[in-house]
């Protein structure tokens, strides 16, 4: 009697949780998981000028593992997105941390909205203030000129890889200085304390405590920075200049200029595969800190 | 030997003034308990003492040397912090190591320090679990050896006990004060609660407003209290006022509300002032019911409440010219059946165990 009122109720719980779930359930069947399919499928068929031949092959892959362009691509867009994650979280962790540890509690709520100011511009506009400040005769080498710091307009900083990391990085700054903050704010201050009554110094307790425990935000932090970085086009496109282009750059040039949808396909599908496994990876080898 | 000595220990937080001169010796291998309400400033203190607060003036000194800019890390006192605060990141083992971090021991030597320290804390094989995984009372022993293993001169115990349940609370005290008789060091706690106060310590400073109010052994606290305020905080107090009649060489003769005069000794009294007017305090056990036989000094009173709690009864008894009941606690033995509510009845009293305050 009990163990049956429990399995129908839990009947129309499960049917109630259905409910809410599937308008949810049917969006991302139609927009994500169809596309998805779409992608793959795509990728074993093969373009005939201007007709699509179905049949399945694997000549694609073949083609984007033995080509070296491909390669060349895909690994820097790997470098590139794994220099931006690290300078980002980097960049991002002593921000958070004084947020959390130093800005008195009334004041967080105002820092945390201040932080969030780059968004209320568009990404696009964000990128070509970004060719303003780093150009030969922007902001940065006028004023450095000015100064007397330097003779000529330094070129390093403009249309190559060192301009995708800067501008991507401030793009994912609050991203990252969001979920760190969180993890910062959920540790025990009691527990800092514990560590210094134990005998440990501010440095020591900073990474026996604090960076420990901060871990589960530092993670997070970095897979949602290094995970859409890799398919990020417009700034490598607009900053990048010829030795900054990413794989996802490539994937657009196939799928639009080149007319071969497949091949686009399958360098998205092999672009998805290599952030799954680092991230899995980057996971697993911290999965101690997320118990 | 006075193994702490706090002189004149003043704390500002801006403009409240949360200690105002405190001045007090701790011996070595004593039980010390800071009392009070919460807001007192007994927290505060302990922590001055640990070293996580700054003093505005006056100077700790811990084992003959003076702690003025010595941090919590190079103290020689440990803390067991209210919220234990255990490591959630780190076993059971690595919690009670982890102090033992820069002592740079060889593997075995640490296990089996570790392995001590549980065992004196009745945790013996708990090394290996978790953190998160332990109850309220093991995060306790955990707290503990880890502090303990330190061999610190001084223990700091902030209200450790008043996360647990009662019976839980009961054998925590026990157990601490079997420990602290085994490691000999000094343990100071800080507590609002003034049955375990008295049940563990060998002296106890009870605080009011940042100010020690009366510091002394739990028995003469108990017994003569040297403030209203402090009978009052400590147990069951009845307050009557009284008016001095007469001045005698072995005695002193006093009116008091309900009872009549009393005669009590010079040394009852309370030091300095001595004033016309004033508020006597008795206990509840100083005052009883008479069931048999008739006492010298003998007043009719009126049952208005009681409460029954097996081996005692605590009656609210409504005494002719008082303006509320007195309490009186009564042990019940078969021979004193419990009275109803309403019965009439005698009330006497213990002259020797009447406090007079200055009102």
């Amino acid at each position: 009697m009990g163990v049956r009122t429990i399995a129908t109720r839990l009947d129309s719980d499960a049917k109630r949780g259905l409910l809410l779930v599937s308008p949810t359930a049917v969006y991302v069947l139609l927009l994500l998981a169809a596309p998805l399919a779409a992608v793959v499928t795509f990728s074993f068929w093969t373009q005939d000028f201007l007709t699509i031949d179905r049949s399945f092959t694997l000549d694609n892959y073949r083609e984007a593992f033995t080509d070296p362009l491909y390669r060349v691509l895909m690994i820097r867009s790997l470098v590139i997105s794994g220099i931006v994650t690290v300078v980002t979280v980097v960049l991002a962790f002593p921000i958070a941390y004084f947020v959390s540890f130093y800005v008195p509690p009334e004041r967080k709520a105002l820092w945390i909205f201040l932080i969030t100011i780059p968004f209320w511009t568009s990404y696009l506009l964000r990128v070509f203030l970004w060719k303003v400040i780093l150009g030969f005769n922007g902001v940065l080498n006028s004023g450095l000129i000015s100064l007397g710091l330097i003779d000529e307009p330094i070129t390093f900083i403009l249309y190559n890889a060192n301009a995708v990391v800067i501008t991507l990085a401030h793009a994912f700054a609050p991203f990252t200085i969001l979920p760190i903050y969180v993890a910062l704010e959920k540790i025990d201050r009691s527990l800092l304390e514990a560590s210094r009554d134990l005998g440990e110094n501010r440095v020591t307790t900073f990474f026996r405590v604090t960076l420990p425990l901060a871990m589960p935000g530092v993670i997070a932090a970095t897979l949602i920075v290094f995970i859409p970085t890799i398919g990020d086009y417009v700034t490598p496109r607009l900053v990048g200049g010829p030795n900054g282009l990413m794989i996802a750059n490539m994937i657009q040039t196939q799928f639009l200029k080149l007319n071969n949808a497949p091949m686009g396909a399958t360098l998205a599908v092999l672009a998805m595969c290599a952030v799954t496994a680092i991230s899995l990876i980057f996971v697993l080898m911290n999965r101690r800190y997320l118990r | 030997m006075s193994i702490i000595s706090l002189k004149a220990i003043e704390k500002y937080y801006g403009d409240y003034h949360a200690l105002k001169g405190i001045d007090c010796e701790i011996a070595e291998g004593e039980f010390f308990s800071l009392l009070g309400p919460s807001g007192c400033g007994k927290t505060t203190l302990l922590r001055v003492i640990a070293g996580f607060e700054d003093v505005s003036s006056g100077t700790v000194v811990i084992g003959g040397q003076n702690m003025a800019g010595v941090p919590a890390n190079k103290r020689p006192t440990n803390m067991v912090f209210q919220s234990y605060a255990i490591f959630p990141h780190l076993s059971v083992a690595e919690n009670v190591g982890y102090g033992l971090r820069r002592a740079r021991l060889p593997r075995a030597e640490l296990a089996e320090k570790v392995n001590g320290a549980l065992k004196m804390v009745g945790l013996e094989g708990f090394g290996g679990r978790a953190s998160h995984a332990l109850s309220g009372g093991q995060r306790q022993r955990v707290a503990l050896a880890r502090a303990l293993i330190l061999e610190p001169k001084v223990l700091l115990l902030d209200e450790p006990l008043s996360a647990l349940d009662k019976k839980m609370r009961e054998q925590m005290q026990t157990e601490l004060r079997r420990l602290q008789r085994q490691v000999g060091i000094t343990f100071i706690l800080v507590t609002h609660d003034q049955e375990e106060a008295l049940i563990m310590s060998d002296r106890i400073a009870v605080m009011f407003e940042g100010e020690i109010a009366q510091l002394a052994a739990p028995q003469e606290l108990y017994r003569r209290p040297l403030t209203r305020r402090v009978g009052e905080f400590i147990g069951v107090m009845n307050f009557l006022d009284a008016r001095q009649v007469d001045t005698g060489i072995s005695q002193v003769r006093f009116d008091v509300d309900g009872l009549g005069e009393v005669e009590i000794k010079p040394e009852q009294l309370p030091k300095g002032a001595r004033s016309f007017y004033s508020v006597v305090g008795l206990r509840p056990e100083a005052l009883s019911i008479v069931y048999d036989g008739s006492p010298k000094s003998a007043v009719p009173g009126k049952v208005v409440d009681l409460s029954y709690y097996g081996d005692m009864t605590y009656y609210e008894v409504q005494l002719e010219g008082t303006s509320s009941p007195v309490t009186i606690s009564m042990k019940n033995l078969t021979s004193r059946p419990v009275l109803e509510r309403g019965a009439e009845t005698q009330v006497t009293w213990d002259a020797g165990s009447l406090v007079v305050f200055a009102s």
